[in-house]
């Protein structure tokens, strides 16, 4: 009757420590240039190695230029941190998906990355120092984000020191409506049990609604899991997600293919598992939704009013009570990161934007997740329909959800951003004003100019 | 490391729900392979924005405890905010909760983050905000906290108060004693093993 995180949790239990914390084996460590120096620092002066080093992955995605990846870097930052990055892989002989102009890369943001080359795979412990880490459960991995001590930790131990989690089962149940997406269930997930309403948890995810997702849809539930609190989020694996896996890089083969799937069946909660909670969502009620505040948790349907008490939210926003998110004016247009910047994302939005042309007033951006995502949207035409329409179309890298490199907002521009963060100076501006919202909607607000309700334009795309 | 039994001095009252790690660290000062300077960037954004700001406060600077309220350092995992916040010269955190990536990172730079149920909390801001010369002691083995003629209970989880307490907060030296164990459960798991 154990759920599958505590089958996963007590696989790679090592012992528990004197401090009462349990020492957990981390089966996947992935690093970028952003959290990771000071922890290798450590490791040299401390004079510890790195005793399983074919466990860490590296690669670069928060500072990455997106306009060209040719090296060296014009931004002198960028390039001093990707250097030291590829100084530590060397020295540690660590595998480092190396950014690049060359067409056959694998650099990434590390939450696409690690899914499609097959590393994140069932049952395994991940650690990354990022908060959204938990995208790898979509997989039915139990994975943490961790800050840069940690990092040294599982660079030195391959081990965490952790307390266990509670488990709270979310059941989503039913069908979706036309024009509602992972995106809209995640943050209608968040609104109802608040940004902090999953602390302590790991949230696992299921019902009729998510069993019918893909990985990718999976994968950006999961990814904003942190948003609710919960450091962890995963789903139990299945025939879906092996369909996912089978012939990916990393991925097991021949025999050991189907020795790993019987494991990974037997990993998953079990049907008279104990949670120490459970929800339940239906499907049906959920509309496309957008977050008007400051926090991914004040959001609402596109049809509805924003009733709070939030002033301040109110006041750095620009709205009032009982106004609708709908019509609001944009400036800025995203879509990308590691909730929605993965092929099916970037096929859907193309999808929307066919023969249709970005405001004049917009500048709009899609980001890639990763090289391959970039190379797969290419061989569809999707970079074509995109640039008709007066997208920019660009390299790999996290980009404007977190501005660390030129991709950033002015003043108080707003924008609508398929990423999962609203704060005050998220992206790059510190008045800077951002509505998460899912990735069509981003293309609708970026076409209409103004937040729109993406299907009555949908209509048209089917006809 | 040393044991950590207690933190005393003066507190600065920082009130707000959800004060996110892009709030106290905002990601343009994440672009350096040092910690070193990130005291100056501390809330650098809400500071600016508001002349009133506690941070900016004559009167708070260099306190060593911070009183906030909910879900403080929500948000971002990343351990600029409370190496920004440690090298600026906090020791201690009383609020009403954390985010749990937060609250680890803290734990393991040896900053103690009690918490404390709302009332408490308030009591204690408005006691620092009318008299910021009041000294605060914080006590981590009992929770038990005085300021003036105020007294309060606040907790910290038992692994995280016995880890201060006994000086085991920082645990890599910890993960690092039995290493043929790490070794045992790895070679135990089919994954590692190549299934």
């Amino acid at each position: 009757m154990p759920t599958l995180f505590e089958k996963v949790w007590n696989a790679h239990a090592v012992r528990t420590l004197p401090s009462g914390q349990t020492q957990l084996f981390v089966g996947l460590h992935l690093v970028h240039e952003v959290t990771s120096p000071q922890a290798f620092d450590m490791i040299r002066q401390h004079g510890w190695g790195v005793p399983f080093p074919q466990r860490t992955f590296a690669t670069v995605d928060h500072i990455v230029p997106t306009s060209s990846q040719k090296r060296p870097f014009i931004d002198l930052t960028a390039e001093q941190m990707t250097s030291a990055l590829e100084k530590n892989c060397r020295e540690f002989g660590i595998q480092l998906f190396a950014p690049g102009d060359d067409a056959a890369g694998h650099q990434g943001i590390v939450h696409v990355i690690g899914p499609e080359m097959g590393l994140t795979q069932p049952g395994m412990t991940i650690a990354c120092g990022d908060s959204h880490t938990s995208t790898h459960g979509a997989l039915g991995a139990i994975a943490f984000g961790i800050g840069t001590s940690q990092v040294r930790d599982v660079l030195a131990s391959q081990c965490l020191a952790l307390d266990p989690l509670k488990v709270r089962r979310i059941d989503v149940n039913g069908t979706l409506k036309p024009g509602v997406y992972a995106k809209d269930v995640i943050l209608t997930i968040i609104r109802r049990l608040g940004v902090n309403g999953g602390v302590g948890y790991a949230y696992e995810y299921g019902g009729t609604t998510i069993d019918r997702m893909t990985i990718d849809e999976r994968m950006t539930i999961c990814n904003m899991s942190i948003e609710g609190g919960a450091r962890v989020g995963y789903v139990n694996p299945d025939e879906t997600t092996f369909k996912f896996l089978k012939g990916r890089t990393y991925a097991p083969k021949g025999e050991a293919w189907d020795r790993a799937v019987a494991w990974w069946k037997s990993l998953a909660s079990d049907a008279d598992a104990k949670y120490d909670d459970r929800v339940v969502i239906d499907a049906a009620t959920i509309e496309p939704t957008v977050t008007w505040g400051i926090n991914p948790g004040e959001s609402v349907g596109i049809t509805e009013p924003i009733v709070t008490k939030d002033d301040e939210a109110l006041t750095f926003m620009g709205f009032a009570n009982g106004q609708k998110v709908e019509g609001t004016k944009i400036d800025v247009a995203f879509i990308g990161s590691c909730t929605n910047g993965r092929l099916s994302d970037l096929e859907e939005a193309a999808r929307f934007v066919k023969g249709r042309r970005v405001a004049s007033h917009v500048k709009a951006l899609v980001v890639p997740g990763s090289q391959e995502v970039r190379r797969q949207a290419e061989a569809k035409g999707l970079d074509k329909i995109f640039s008709a329409a007066g997208f920019e179309w660009r390299g790999a890298g996290c980009s404007m959800c977190l501005a660390m490199n030129p991709d950033r907002l002015e003043g108080s521009q707003v924008c609508a951003s398929s990423s999962n963060r609203n704060f005050k100076g998220r992206q790059g501006s510190p008045t800077g004003r951002t509505l998460l919202m899912s990735p069509v909607m981003v293309a609708a607000a970026a076409i209409a100019g103004v937040v729109t309700d993406a299907r009555q334009m949908l209509e048209e795309v089917h006809a | 490391m040393a044991p950590i039994t207690a933190v005393s001095g003066r507190g600065l009252p920082l009130r707000g729900d959800e004060l996110d790690t892009d709030r106290i660290m905002p990601a343009r000062f994440l672009r350096a392979v040092t910690f070193e300077g990130l005291e100056r960037h501390v809330f650098e954004d809400d500071r600016k924005a508001n002349p009133q700001h506690p941070f900016n406060n004559p009167a708070y600077q260099g306190v060593p405890i911070l009183v906030v309220n909910k879900n403080f350092g929500c948000g971002s995992s990343r351990e600029h905010a409370p190496q920004g916040l440690i090298r600026w010269g906090v020791k201690a955190i009383i609020g009403e909760s954390y985010s749990e990536i937060f609250f680890g990172n803290s734990s393991v730079l040896g900053m103690p983050c009690f918490t404390a149920d709302k009332a408490s909390i308030d009591a204690l801001q408005t006691l620092i905000e009318a008299a910021p010369d009041t000294v605060i002691h914080a006590r981590v083995d009992t929770g038990v906290i005085t300021a003036g003629t105020l007294r309060i209970q606040g907790h910290l989880p038992a692994g995280a108060r016995d880890a201060f307490v006994t000086d085991k907060w920082n645990p890599t030296s910890m993960l690092l004693a039995d290493f043929e164990q790490v070794k045992g459960t790895a070679a135990a798991l089919p994954y590692v093993s190549g299934f």
